[in-house]
């Protein structure tokens, strides 16, 4: 027999954990203690618990594994909520395990007391409150069988302290049964075959997928069915990735801050694959001015609530987006054809992209988009790239061509400022020797900035990008909008020197202010410097704004363009 | 459109809040809710009258899908079914109004099961309608407390909602 405590750690080695980012406190004492005595399962200790799930997720995203966060009781747990949230919006498998009082203690208000399956409840895909130390074990495989399977989704796991004391013998399930949970894998035959049909008579197609594609690992086949079919594809922010970014048939991503070709080709396409996206309000805009009358829509998703949830779909599919693909390019094997009528739409596409909406005016000040592109030739279009929340996010996303899935680790469903950091301290303890770059604005660096620490701790090597424009930027682009420029709390003053900031947590700052400097400072610190932390400073245009822009309620063509203004 | 949907639910503490929340997360309309574990302990059935259009409920049977404890969701209201409230409704019964009472009672196949020198307990089963309808035709002035089960259904012959 072994104790709770041990149980718990056992299950982590089962799961082939191979590290955990948590903090310790009164209620997972004996965890810890049990995590003390092994060596197999690495412990990252944050300095806030909601850094711990944010890396968790970002180890997550940037791998195929399911990260793991292992807090305290009470606060520890309350701290967590945001990680969860951003983790949920997103997808993101994950197990939280969290502390909690004693059994007996529960609901008598006790010491660092909260109702944590009560509180995680609408931001989980599923959680637990363990009763018997018993079911531990067999919770705990739950919540990794949960977590990774079907629509992916952070769990979380209530254990309370008695229970970790407690002795029981150790049998870790070598499989889960459960009668309430089955979730689909293959897509229905028949109406695969009505989507390939349908993509036969397209006249304006346009290939759509999202963060789906990376969480299926689909973007081999994907890449081969736009191949096969030579439609046009766009990426949402959380699909960006999914299809090479540098191929001749990517028209860029789509939506609020979509290039101009993206958008009109969604909009005026009579054909939509939607392949593991979910047309939310980011994407399409107001869906009422979405498309036209005729047009038509497949869509794959393994999440049947994701479909004809806001735009109506003919040929529903619900399965693993990897399977169907499957299913899809074997159908397409004798006698496919599309129409040739696609030519035309191609070059209708041709001549949007000739509008060239990313194009930026430089200025005397280093311009945003220069340092994104900058950091694109430097890291050889290669690294893995962090963000925070706001126009630095936008422009990450518009400039850093991402070919590959996994690389681009953003928070885009629930959009939370101070992700940046410690979803690059994810990464790294998911992929040791990967260029990690943090694109952050002044502003969400920090909501997180304690983590410089745990980065000192354990020696990663987190290039921070600070595309510091004194502002929060993007809310400042929307007053100057949509509220007569009235720049109501939009100006952060006092800001502090962070070259010394970063110095002073035993990391290398650098501050950057013109813009024949951008280039050389990215090539000293990702090389010079490769094995630091570099926090560098970009001095920018507070002035420039994210264009192309879709505002929120119009539709999809109605977009305001850099050059209109 | 009024529809009343059932659902078998893993009897787990906290199953009810997981549905209750997710209505009100999402902005759906609970009018009644019952629930009490089937024949089965393990397993409880819950009903949930709600409206809204063809598009809201499709939602909400897929939602309620989602929810890792739910086993089966059935819409009844899609095809046949029988459906039952069980109200108790305490009435003034005194003077004139007790032998009145008595009669209102009989006439909708109510039975009073408790009395006292001044009141009457009341209970009545049918289709809420009839509930409303028996509420409707007495002075409202006497009632002195309405109880209400809220809906409970289940699907005509073969159709069964069952693991
Ligand atoms: C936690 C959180 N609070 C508030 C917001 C709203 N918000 C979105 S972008 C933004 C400004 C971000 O400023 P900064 O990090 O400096 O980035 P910039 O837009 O200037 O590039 C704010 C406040 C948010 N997304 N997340
Ligand atoms: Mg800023």
């Amino acid at each position: 027999m072994i104790s709770g405590a041990e149980i718990v750690i056992r299950c982590l080695q089962e799961e082939k954990v191979d590290c955990v980012f948590g903090y310790p406190g009164g209620s997972v004492l004996h965890i810890y203690d049990a995590l003390f005595k092994q060596e197999q399962v690495k412990h990252i200790l944050v300095r806030h618990e909601q850094a711990a799930v944010h890396a968790a997720d970002a180890y997550s995203r940037s791998s195929q594994k399911v990260g793991v966060a292992l807090v305290t009781s009470g606060p520890g747990v309350t701290n967590t909520v945001t990680g969860i949230a951003t983790a949920y919006m997103d997808s993101i498998p994950m197990v939280v395990l969290c502390g909690q009082v004693p059994t007996a203690y529960i609901g008598q208000d006790a010491f660092q007391e909260c109702d944590t399956v009560g509180i995680t409840r609408p931001c989980v895909k599923h959680n637990f409150l363990v009763k018997d130390v018993k079911d531990l074990a067999v919770t705990i495989k739950k919540a990794f069988h949960i977590a990774a399977t079907g629509r992916p989704g952070p769990v979380v796991v209530d254990i309370p302290k008695d229970i970790t004391a407690q002795m029981c013998d150790f049998e870790y399930p070598k499989s889960i049964q459960m009668r309430s949970y089955n979730p689909v894998v293959k897509g229905h035959l028949g109406q695969i075959k009505k989507a390939v049909q349908m993509l036969q008579e397209a006249k304006r197609p346009i290939i759509y997928t999202g963060g789906g594609v990376i969480l299926s690992d689909a973007s081999d086949k994907l890449a081969q069915l736009a191949r096969k079919l030579d439609f046009p594809v766009t990426n949402t922010l959380m699909g960006l990735g999914g299809y090479p970014a540098t191929d001749r048939q990517f028209v860029g991503m789509l939506g609020m801050h979509g290039t101009f070709e993206a958008n009109n080709a969604m909009h005026y396409a009579d054909v939509i694959l939607a392949v593991g996206a979910r047309f939310d309000d980011r994407v399409i805009g107001n869906p009422e001015h979405f498309g036209g009358e005729k047009r038509r829509v497949i869509h794959i998703d393994i999440d049947p609530s994701s479909i004809s949830k806001r735009v109506k779909v003919d040929v529903p599919i619900v399965g693993n987006v990897a399977d169907v693909l499957d299913e899809m390019l074997k159908l397409m094997d004798g006698g496919f054809k599309t129409d040739p009528e696609v030519a035309d739409w191609w070059k209708q596409i041709d001549e949007w992209r000739g509008r060239k909406s990313l194009a930026y005016r430089q200025s005397e000040h280093i311009m945003p988009q220069f340092v994104v592109e900058k950091l694109y030739e430097v890291t050889g279009g290669d690294a893995f790239v962090t963000s925070d929340v706001g126009q630095h996010q936008m422009f990450a996303a518009q400039y850093y061509k991402f070919d590959k899935p996994r690389r681009w680790i953003n928070s885009g469903g629930l959009g939370t400022m101070g992700v940046g950091l410690p979803y690059g301290m994810g990464v790294l303890m998911a992929n040791p020797d990967a260029q990690v770059a943090c694109i952050t604005g002044e502003g969400s660096i920090q909501m997180c900035i304690q983590e410089m620490s745990t980065c000192k701790q354990y020696g990663l090597p987190v290039k921070i990008i600070n595309l510091n424009n004194g502002m929060l930027g993007m809310v400042r682009q929307w007053q100057e909008m949509f509220y007569s420029k009235r720049y109501s709390q939009s100006y952060v003053t006092s800001l502090p020197d962070f070259v010394k900031l970063a110095e002073a947590y035993g990391h290398v700052g650098m501050k950057i202010e013109r813009p024949e400097d951008v280039e050389p400072a990215l090539r000293k610190a990702f090389t010079e410097h490769k094995d630091d932390l570099v926090f560098m400073d970009f001095i920018i245009d507070p002035a420039a704004n994210v264009f192309p822009m879709v505002a929120a309620g119009k539709g999809l063509t109605e977009m305001i363009l850099a050059e209109e203004l | 459109m009024r529809h009343i949907i059932s659902i078998l639910i893993e009897n787990e503490s906290g199953a009810l809040s997981r549905v209750a929340g997710l209505f009100s997360a999402r902005g759906y309309n609970i009018e009644s809710l019952t629930v009490a574990p089937t024949e089965d302990p393990s397993l409880s059935r819950m009903t949930i009258l709600t409206w809204g259009s063809d598009d809201v409920l499709e939602q909400i049977t897929k939602q309620l899908n989602k929810l890792v404890d739910v086993v089966k969701v059935v819409d009844l209201s899609e095809a046949p079914h029988v459906e039952r409230e069980l109200m108790l409704i305490k009435v003034r019964a005194t003077g004139k109004d007790r032998e009145e009472m008595k009669r209102m009672a009989d006439i909708f196949r109510g039975r009073i099961i408790d009395v006292t020198e001044t009141a009457y307990v009341i209970e009545l089963t049918g289709a809420s309608s009839k509930l409303d309808s028996f509420i409707a035709a007495l002075d409202a002035g006497l009632i002195l407390e309405t109880v209400r089960t809220g809906v409970c259904g289940v699907g005509r012959g073969d159709r069964i909602l069952k693991v």
